[in-house]
């Protein structure tokens, strides 16, 4: 439910290290008490995000979020298939419900997100 | 959030919500299943086959005895006396401003006797206006002594069959059996509901409802029926174009403000409210409220400013992303001249803090196949 290649946020987004880039997306966890995701906005490409700062939205029937960055950098891919189908979100959190391809600012950043069993602690969920 | 689970009421099926897996949040002072599987899941049950909802936090009050007519044609602005018994019909209840009480549903069950079945988050309000309303009628609170089930959808005719010999079928809409056996159990039984499908509310004895619950899902089985939570029967209720008092209408918004202008009758006598209504209808209400969709998928949500030509004309009292519908849909209330003929592209609905494009739609959105 928590891969362990994964860095993790305190808002529940993901982070994957791909060469140099890295790919976000929010956490099974955060799939579930949002439920029936309905809509996500999600920044255009070349945007530059900040760390820990909102870089979009994302909406279920009962209620919105702001989706947080895990680092910094500029956006070079962002998900296409979200926008007519943001129940991937529900379904393949880690996989097709993926959300942004982030060419970092800087390196530090990666290291210094949440471990998986950091991340587990959060949200209650025994260590592995 | 101040309410805290301890505090909070429990209906008779709580513990089947509990095992069902369902997610529980606090409506109104009860602890209440807000989904089981998901609200989209549920929805499209719904729709196509059939849900099953806990409904016993509704309030049920009796008003009876000689002076129970002229007491509830004092109270509402619908007309209670063309109700032959086992007949019911859908009513608000006004203040003297025009505003709304409550609305609620009126079921003549006995020649002098009538169930009125409120909202859970009025319950307290309607009883003590209605007491002071009601003159010489006697008024009991039966609220926790009937639970309510809703069985809602295409299949629930078919699932209903298989517990009664009831006839189910000869059933129009807002008739009521008060004394139907179903299950081996006497209860009432009515034509109603909240969803837009054609569907049935059960009100069996406060501690047989977990009895009838788990006898209509094993009915329902073959048929497909679900358990429906609150999340789904919001969006069940938006897309049928139906009020939800506390959002859509409340204390200062009348009847004629609301599409309910259908549940007022003039000609039936004086109630309470009506001098106020008259005067409205006779120059236009201040506002009305409106349906409309949303261009794209984002959901315009409670409170969101309204605007025309880019300046804040109302606000959204109700928003979804309508499920059976595929698209984002939401009513609200603009000054009557605007809700009446508003340019073509003049409105807009604010979304944080960008104006999306809105088109009024007449309602309901969603209407069943005939």
């Amino acid at each position: 439910m928590y891969p362990e290649d994964l860095k993790y946020t305190k808002e529940h987004e993901w982070a994957r290290l791909e060469g140099t880039r890295v790919r976000v997306g929010i956490t099974q966890f955060a799939a579930e008490r949002l439920s029936d995701v309905v809509f996500i906005e999600l920044p255009a490409q070349g945007v530059r995000v900040k760390q820990l700062e909102a870089f979009g939205v994302i909406e279920s029937v009962k209620a919105v979020s702001d989706l947080y960055a895990p680092i910094s950098g500029t956006v070079v891919e962002v998900n296409p298939a979200l926008g007519g189908h943001p129940e991937l979100v529900n379904e393949d959190p880690y996989g097709q419900g993926w959300m942004l391809l982030i060419e970092p600012a800087e390196s530090g950043e990666f290291k210094s997100l949440l471990s998986v069993d950091d991340y587990r602690r959060l949200i209650g969920e025994p260590a592995n | 959030m101040a309410e805290t689970t301890d505090l909070l009421h429990r209906t008779p099926l709580h513990a089947r919500h509990l095992e069902l897996g369902a997610r529980m949040v606090p409506f109104a002072g009860w602890d209440m299943p807000v989904q089981y599987r998901g609200i989209l899941e549920e929805h499209r049950a719904v729709r196509e086959r059939a849900g099953l909802f806990d409904v016993s936090h509704m309030g049920e009050l009796l008003v009876e005895g000689e002076a129970a007519l002229g007491a509830l044609q004092h109270l509402v602005p619908n007309d209670v006396a063309r109700l032959a018994v086992g007949h019911g019909l859908y009513t608000p209840m006004c203040n003297p401003h025009g505003g709304i009480v409550d609305d609620l549903i009126i079921l003549r069950v006995q020649p002098e006797q009538y169930l009125m079945v409120v909202n859970a988050a009025t319950h307290a309000k309607d009883l003590a206006w209605i007491e002071e309303h009601a003159g010489a009628a006697t008024v009991r609170d039966i609220s926790r002594e009937m639970a309510l089930l809703a069985l809602q959808g295409p299949a629930a005719s078919t699932i209903l069959r298989r517990l009664t010999t009831a006839p189910v079928d000869e059933m129009r809409p807002f008739d009521v059996l008060p004394e139907a056996v179903v299950a081996g159990r006497r209860m009432l039984l009515s034509r109603t509901g909240y969803t837009g499908e054609n569907g049935f509310e059960l009100g069996p004895a406060w501690d047989e409802a977990p009895n009838l619950w788990d006898a209509l899902l094993e009915a329902g089985a073959s048929s497909g029926v679900v358990p429906v939570g609150l999340g789904a029967r919001d969006t069940l209720r938006l897309e049928a174009g139906l009020m939800l008092y506390g959002n859509d209408i409340d204390d200062a918004t009348s009847p004629l403000e609301a599409p309910l202008a259908w549940t007022v009758k003039w000609d039936k006598g004086d109630f309470v409210g009506r001098e106020v209504l008259l005067r409205q209808r006779e120059q236009a209400p201040p506002r009305k409220l409106v349906g409309f969709s949303v261009e794209g998928r984002a959901v315009a949500r409670h409170g969101y400013p309204l605007l025309h030509q880019g300046t804040r004309a109302g606000a959204v009292t109700s928003g979804t992303f309508g499920p059976t519908l595929q698209m984002s849909i939401g009513m609200g209330y603009l000054p009557f001249a605007l809700a009446k003929e508003a340019q073509e592209g003049s409105l807009s609905v604010e979304i944080r803090e960008r104006a999306v494009p809105i088109r009024v739609m007449r309602l309901p959105f969603y209407r069943r196949a005939a």
